[in-house]
């Protein structure tokens, strides 16, 4: 498990970016958090930058929706999904789950995209 | 329909062809390529594939099994010569001709040269294969380009070949890089980021010629050794790389009855006047203007192949011209349709600090929106644009 940073820093509608290998974006989806691959698979465009409608996330380049929940895409131009990971909140802590094989994490570096209450 | 040819193997071929698919469409689809290669995706020719950080496999715009799911026809490395739409016949290069019912028109555009011999080390950039020649020519240590024309090609090759550590002039007749496109204002924005990196920029003077390494002015062919200037001033080049614009690909239908101007003439849901033709993409002069944008030539497939399979306009693809440019780092995207009158004004951040989101505006409306590097609220700020209505046209 990674921490992502603390729940009140992660308000609705905002999304963090971890700097991992791959990046991966968390998520507040009015209220509901969630965790995706943070490129897109259609190309080099980071979806933590996109724009929260729901759970979808739209990218901020092509404009290819993406179901956060599942990962898929919900319109062209991307075709492949990308990988979901669990969240948890423990103890007012987000954390990420990523299956083995990452990186090592460098929380300090993750950086909120947009106005973050931090 | 039984057959459908697409004419134009790219994006806007591509797109039309999954559309029919997608549609229900299950006759005979043929795919006419002049380019041996099957469709890629070209934005990243000028920049990751130019760099070397992107090779041509990871170009592709459909995998192997989307093109068995397609189950079209393909006839690659073939150049369409003339359409007949009374018979029903496409000829191909070699006299060849081709039954066919319903005909897509995606040819795309064709850069512009400058006149005079060809000469090694001149290059134009819109293939595949343009840019692998020109990245070879890039290959051989450090040399001195220049790039003629600071347009959004130019501009994203000469950022890669101050990446790549060469010498690079852009020269630009304007007075300053996308004045049409921009303004004045945000015009200086995009001069700063090739002065910022190393990259001469001579702006307000044409090229009157190129010529080859040698004596100026000799006349014999060769490799190309000087850019003349219409300024009188000679620039040393080892590779040029002309990104002046282009122009639509439909030479190959003068005599149709297809109605051609600056593009294939069509309706806004891209049907021409001719029963069973539509247009899609560079090539297509949709609804009075001709768009060379990826994203419209992606999204307007799906309208002409559904046109197309009802035989009439049954919709219309009405988004806004949205595009994107990364040079330097810098991102840079457009949406909207910016009048050559309308007044910038920044909405956050400052140019100064290569991060901003500006708007365009005209009697107090907005017309387009611009960001650098501020990827969500430019995407906040084109939505808010579209709901609106986005403008009128200009």
């Amino acid at each position: 498990m990674i921490p992502v940073c603390r729940l009140e820093d992660l308000p609705a509608g905002e999304s963090i970016r971890l700097d991992l290998e791959p990046p991966i974006a968390v998520f507040n989806a009015d209220g509901e958090l969630y965790a995706v691959d943070d490129t897109c698979t259609h190309q080099d465009a980071s979806l933590s930058e996109g724009w929260l409608e729901g759970c979808l996330v739209e990218c901020p380049l092509h404009a290819a929706s993406f179901d956060l929940r599942t990962g898929r895409p919900t319109c062209l131009p991307a075709r492949k999904p990308v990988r979901t990971h669990p969240v948890s909140v423990l103890d007012g802590t987000v954390w990420v789950h990523v299956e083995t094989g990452q990186a090592a994490p460098q929380p300090q570096t993750a950086t909120a995209t947009q106005g973050s209450a931090a | 329909m039984r057959t459908i040819t697409v004419i134009g193997a790219s994006l806007a071929g591509l797109h039309t062809a999954l559309a029919l698919r997608a549609e229900g469409y299950e006759g005979r689809l043929v795919i006419v390529g002049e380019e041996h290669h099957r469709p890629y995706d070209r934005p990243p020719l000028s920049k990751e594939f130019l760099t070397g950080a992107l090779t041509a496999e990871k170009l592709s715009l459909a995998d192997a099994e989307e093109i068995a799911e397609l189950d079209a026809d393909w006839l690659l490395g073939t150049r369409a010569e003339g359409l007949d739409p009374p018979a029903g016949s496409v000829t191909l290069a070699g006299g060849r001709t081709l039954a066919t019912d319903g005909v897509v028109i995606a040819t795309g555009a064709t850069p512009r040269t400058l006149p005079g011999e060809p000469l090694e080390g001149v290059h134009t950039l819109r293939t595949l294969d343009d840019a692998a020649a020109l990245r070879e020519d890039l290959s051989r240590g450090q040399v001195r380009v220049v790039v003629i024309g600071a347009g959004f090609i130019g501009a994203e090759v000469a950022s890669s070949c101050a990446t790549l550590g060469h010498n690079v002039t852009v020269v630009e007749a304007a007075d300053a890089p996308l004045l049409p496109q921009l303004g004045a204002r945000m015009a200086a924005f995009c001069a700063d980021l090739h002065t910022d990196h190393g990259v001469t920029l001579l702006t307000g003077t044409g090229v009157r010629g190129l010529h080859a390494d040698g004596v100026p002015g000799s006349g014999q062919g060769g490799r190309v050794g000087w850019v003349e200037l219409a300024d009188g001033r000679f620039l040393p080049a080892d590779v040029v790389l002309v990104g002046i614009g282009a122009r639509p690909a439909t030479d190959w239908l003068t005599g149709s009855g297809l109605a051609l101007d600056d593009g294939v003439v069509c309706d806004a849901g891209g049907v021409t006047a001719l029963p069973g033709v539509v247009a899609v993409g560079d090539v297509a002069r949709t609804a009075g203007r001709r768009a060379e944008h990826w994203t419209s030539a992606m999204e307007s497939a799906a309208v002409a192949a559904r046109n197309l399979l009802a035989g009439a306009t049954v919709q219309t693809y009405t988004a806004l011209p949205y595009f994107w440019s990364d040079q330097y780092g810098i991102r840079i995207q457009l949406a909207g349709h910016r009048g050559p009158h309308d007044t910038v004004r920044l909405v956050e951040g400052a140019p100064e600090d290569r991060s901003f989101l500006a708007v365009y505006e005209r009697d107090g409306t907005t017309t387009a929106v611009l960001a650098a590097n501020r990827p969500r609220p430019f995407t906040r700020a084109r939505r808010e644009l579209t709901r609106e209505g986005g403008l009128a046209a200009v």
